[in-house]
């Protein structure tokens, strides 16, 4: 028996030379695909040593051909086109009657120029192009905010339709199940802005206020950002990937003719569900990371748990702790939102299932960022 | 193993967990003949065939492909093997994020060192010679309909002119005219390139037109092979069922009105 089964053909090493006629060319050896790359080197010294300027008839001799599949045929038969754009007339003789067969299969099946590509577009159409892109990503974004807000007014008039058993799915995949990556997170924050600090006030005796730092920079910028961040790595990335998926397999147009409208079921409960899970998963974040601050606080600074408590009271008003919570639920809205709109951009392809992910949360941190940013600035002009 | 058999099983036995699926099972396909195998749901054909093609290993027996064992090799083991046939699955499986082009051109320039011109020219052929439209070649799997997407996994199939065509339900899912058309380009492979087909199907008018010979699987075992005609003729309760249920006697009428 056999080892190697890839030698059971021998190995007649295929050629094609002028023959003895001026007017011949004759082909020996096995056409195969493996030997494709040597096959066609030979065809161009042979074609580029020939007589050029008789036309007339020219003979392929192809008696001593004695093997032959489709990748030999065709470069068979794109010998006899290329001679016949030459001028000449061209006929094959002494090919076996399979071989035969199998040449006119491939002639009949091949129209000529089916393999000139597509023309590169040049510079300016890209950059028109990627512009055109971005301007059709922002407005599909914006109407897709317009489609969910009439949706979510829709089911408020009509409290029936809401899908109560999904949104408290997605409270529990969303929120509950988020507990120990943002409690760690915000704990481990918590120390490192209590740590940083600690140096700092240390040296002016201002042992105190490290209440004031780790409380106010948590509570008012920290503890909603960073939340918002791991949740739009961790659920608005599952969003994409979800309705991306259901994309793909026609789950999302199945649903449309059952007479169910996606936005219905796969974004409202999701929207509703993380803009109730974010704001409460702030303030879990707020006492985890204020509990890191203080756990810092008393081995460095000496600030005993029951000092820190009280100063913290003076110190974060409810006003500050009221604007922290209060971004969530729109940071919220944008990660939900961000993660089904790219979702529902998925089209057809398994690749543009990643690429639509990744864009989500890419996308959806850069506006939770953005929106932070303005927040800023609105409540510096209020004096807030 | 005369030289004239391609695929040989020899007391294969199959089981998942406590499930029998093959219960020593001997078969063998001869070289430039149209096999299918046949059976009800959940029978063991597709199983049998990604044994054939390494997806998946038997718990015990031997399959012999070209000569060659196949049951137990490496990645490494089996990459001579797996340039010498041509698989093409029943959902197509064709990369989503690829032209049908790239992939048959893919196939291509993996396994050889063709100048790419000549690796594209050969792949668009291909495509051509599954009946595609030019234009095919440039559009995404997602793009086509269901009939082309078989062709083009057909054509991809086809990429490196395997001696073996194994094919998983190829007309499963089609429109009866595409079902026709898939019949035809199957012979004509066949007759123009000699290849050797193995298919399994579910599709009596499939079976009827092309198949050289027959084998039906069930109850763990093979229940019996032969033409389509020798099968008709079985004893069998179960391939009795198969062959004279409604569809199966609709499909064996035209396909004696034909002769």
């Amino acid at each position: 028996m056999l080892n190697a089964p890839i030698t059971s053909r021998s190995n007649a090493l295929p050629d094609i030379r002028p023959g003895a006629n001026p007017r011949e060319l004759r082909c020996t050896g096995e056409w195969l695909l493996r030997s494709a790359a040597r096959i066609d080197v030979r065809i161009d010294t042979c074609l580029s040593v020939m007589p050029l300027p008789t036309g007339g008839e020219m003979l392929i001799d192809a008696q001593a051909v004695t093997a032959l599949d489709t990748s030999g045929a065709w470069l068979l038969h794109r010998t006899k086109c290329d001679l016949e754009q030459g001028g000449y007339t061209v006929r094959f003789t002494g090919l076996r009657p399979e071989f035969e067969a199998l040449l006119r299969l491939i002639s009949a099946r091949t129209s000529p120029a089916v393999t000139a590509p597509l023309p590169e577009p040049g510079m300016l159409a890209h950059i028109g192009g990627k512009t055109w892109q971005s301007l059709h990503g922002a407005f599909g974004l914006l109407s897709f905010l317009g489609a969910s807000s009439i949706a979510l007014m829709r089911a408020l008039f009509h409290p029936r339709r809401i899908r109560w058993k999904s949104i408290l799915y997605n409270l529990q995949t969303a929120g509950v199940a988020a507990l120990p990556i943002t409690g760690l997170l915000a704990f481990l924050l918590g120390i490192v802005i209590a740590y940083q600090g600690a140096e700092q006030l240390s040296r002016v005796g201002a042992n105190i206020y490290i209440a004031d730092l780790v409380g106010l920079s948590m509570v008012r910028e920290l503890s909603p950002l960073i939340t918002a961040i791991i949740i739009a790595g961790r659920s608005g990335s599952a969003y994409a990937a979800q309705i991306g998926t259901m994309k793909v397999t026609e789950e999302v147009d199945a649903l449309r003719t059952i007479g169910i409208a996606p936005i219905d079921l796969l974004v409202l409960p999701k929207v509703i569900a993380l803009v109730i899970a974010l704001p409460l998963l702030t303030v879990y974040t707020d006492i985890m990371g204020i509990l890191g601050g203080m756990v810092m606080a008393r081995a460095q600074l000496d600030v005993g748990y029951s000092t820190f408590i009280d100063r913290l009271d003076d110190a974060v008003s409810l006003t500050s702790f009221l604007i922290g919570i209060g971004k969530a639920p729109v940071f919220a809205m944008i990660i939900a939102l961000v993660g089904c709109y790219q979702g529902f951009q998925v089209n057809g392809s398994a690749e543009s299932v990643g690429r639509q992910t990744t864009k989500s949360v890419v996308q959806a941190i850069f506006l939770v960022i953005l929106a932070d940013a303005l927040f800023s600035i609105a409540f510096s002009w209020l004096d807030i | 193993m005369s030289a004239d058999t391609v695929i040989e099983i020899t007391g294969l036995n199959t089981r998942f967990g406590d499930a029998v699926v093959h219960r020593d099972v001997n078969l063998a396909v001869l070289r430039g003949e149209i096999f299918a195998l046949v059976g009800g749901s959940g029978c063991g054909k597709s199983t049998m065939l990604r044994e054939i093609i390494m997806l998946q290993q038997p718990v015990s027996g031997s399959i012999r492909v070209f000569g060659g064992e196949v049951v137990g090799l490496s990645d490494e083991q089996a990459l001579p093997f797996r340039r010498r046939w041509g698989v093409m699955f029943e959902r197509g499986a064709l990369f989503s994020s690829l032209t049908v082009m790239e992939n048959v051109s893919m196939v291509i320039r993996e396994h050889t060192d063709l100048d790419p011109v000549l690796a594209d020219e050969i792949a668009v052929l291909k495509i051509a010679l599954t009946g595609l439209p030019a234009d095919a070649g440039r559009k995404r799997p997602s793009e086509l309909s269901g009939g082309m997407r078989k062709r083009a996994a057909l054509a991809r199939a086809l990429a490196l002119d395997p001696e073996l065509l194994l094919l998983d339900e190829p007309t499963a899912g089609l429109d009866p005219l595409s079902a026709v058309g898939i019949d035809e380009l199957v012979r004509n492979l066949r007759d123009a390139l000699g290849l050797t087909i193995m298919m399994v199907t579910h599709d009596l008018d499939l079976l009827w037109r092309v198949a050289d010979r027959v084998a039906v699987l069930g109850e763990g075992r093979i229940l019996g092979v032969g033409t389509m005609q020798e099968l008709s003729l079985s004893e069998d309760a179960t391939i009795r069922e198969y062959f004279h249920g409604p569809r199966g006697r609709g499909a064996m009428e035209q396909a004696w009105n034909r002769k």
